[in-house]
């Protein structure tokens, strides 16, 4: 098998246990709330945002406005555009497969693109494009499978869903092993958790990403004075 | 449920979803190019969001009773030694994981 494949089938696996979880819980709700199976599988495939599949499924049975799904949409997801950001160099010239890579661009794929590797270029495209694909379809795949058979599932799942955290908390890791500048790793979880003491679960991540993004632009800023 | 009113919210949560990814692409394109700042920002989010995913994930953990923290929190503490340990991804989430599993579903 391709070097590539390998390497992206191996750094995904920790993706495939929590997607194929996750989706398949996500395709036993869409059952039992009465969706047919291509309402499923058009969401996991062109929406492709994991809790907010989960928070859809209520918006739909509430028969909630198209403008409510817009907002509550834009709230949940608003973390996807600091991925973009901090993506921009690398997805730069990837050719053809750019539009896809940026659409597949979830907390768990991100998660796996955004490390420093030692590849030469043209392996790392093929790599970001394995990644994208591997965990879209890991996704797509539960959510089918829940769909379809998870009523006759008898395995008690609960706390799988741990296998995602654990998966951001050893990235975190590697990243502050890595790298000598602490700071904006601190920030980010000082600032997310003071946020969500003072506006609750609901609410912190927007004003969360606000105030990261205000302080680690007044920081990088005073650190290029300082370069000159 | 009316079949095209869900039709349609699935169509808006994925335009809007797929809008919030390519923005920062669709606002710094090639041709024009990123300034400084947004470079810079570039090159520290990923920590920070790592950190911010962290505490999203663990958001509802609750400190009124041991079974609202206990599990994850053992979880997050196996994963850190482990990893510390190892350095490796998979034997880390694998571990933290099934803690996690077995305090949930056996002990509370």
């Amino acid at each position: 098998m391709n070097k590539t494949i390998k390497t992206a089938l191996r750094d995904t696996l920790a993706v495939l246990g929590g997607y194929m979880v996750l989706g398949f819980g996500f395709g036993i709700l869409m059952h039992a709330s009465g969706f047919h199976l291509l309402h499923t599988l058009l969401m996991s495939l062109f929406i492709y945002a994991g809790s907010m599949q989960f928070a859809a499924v209520g918006l739909m049975t509430g028969g909630a406005s198209l403008l409510t799904a817009a907002v509550t949409t834009l709230m949940v997801n608003a973390r996807h555009i600091f991925y973009g950001i901090s993506m921009l160099e690398k997805y730069q010239h990837t050719g053809k497969a750019k539009p896809y890579l940026i659409f597949g661009l979830t907390d768990e794929t991100y998660s796996l693109v955004c490390r420093e590797t030692e590849m030469p270029d043209e392996e790392k495209k093929r790599y970001y494009r394995w990644v994208t694909a591997l965990d879209h379809v890991y996704w797509v795949t539960g959510s089918l499978m829940g769909a379809a058979v998870g009523t006759m599932v008898q395995f008690n799942t609960e706390g799988i869903d741990f296998s995602l955290t654990a998966l951001f908390l050893t990235v975190f890791l590697e990243q502050w092993l890595t790298k000598k500048d602490h700071a904006p790793a601190l920030m980010g979880v000082l600032i997310s958790s003071i946020c969500l003491l003072i506006f609750g679960s609901e609410h912190f991540l927007i004003p969360a990403m606000l105030v990261i993004a205000l302080l680690l632009c007044l920081y990088t800023g005073r650190e290029a004075k300082e370069r000159g | 449920m009316d079949n095209t009113h869900v039709w349609l919210t699935i169509a808006v949560m994925a335009l809007v979803t797929a809008g919030l990814r390519f923005l920062p692409f669709l606002i710094w394109s090639g041709k024009r190019k990123t300034p400084a700042l947004i470079e810079r920002l570039g090159q520290v989010l990923p920590c920070a969001i790592m950190g911010m995913l962290v505490v999203f994930c663990l958001k509802d953990t609750r400190f009124g009773t041991p079974s609202g923290f206990v599990p994850a929190l053992a979880g997050c503490a196996v994963v850190t030694v482990t990893y510390l340990w190892k350095r490796n991804t998979i034997f880390s989430v694998v571990a933290g994981t099934v803690c996690c599993m077995l305090l949930m579903q056996l002990v509370f």
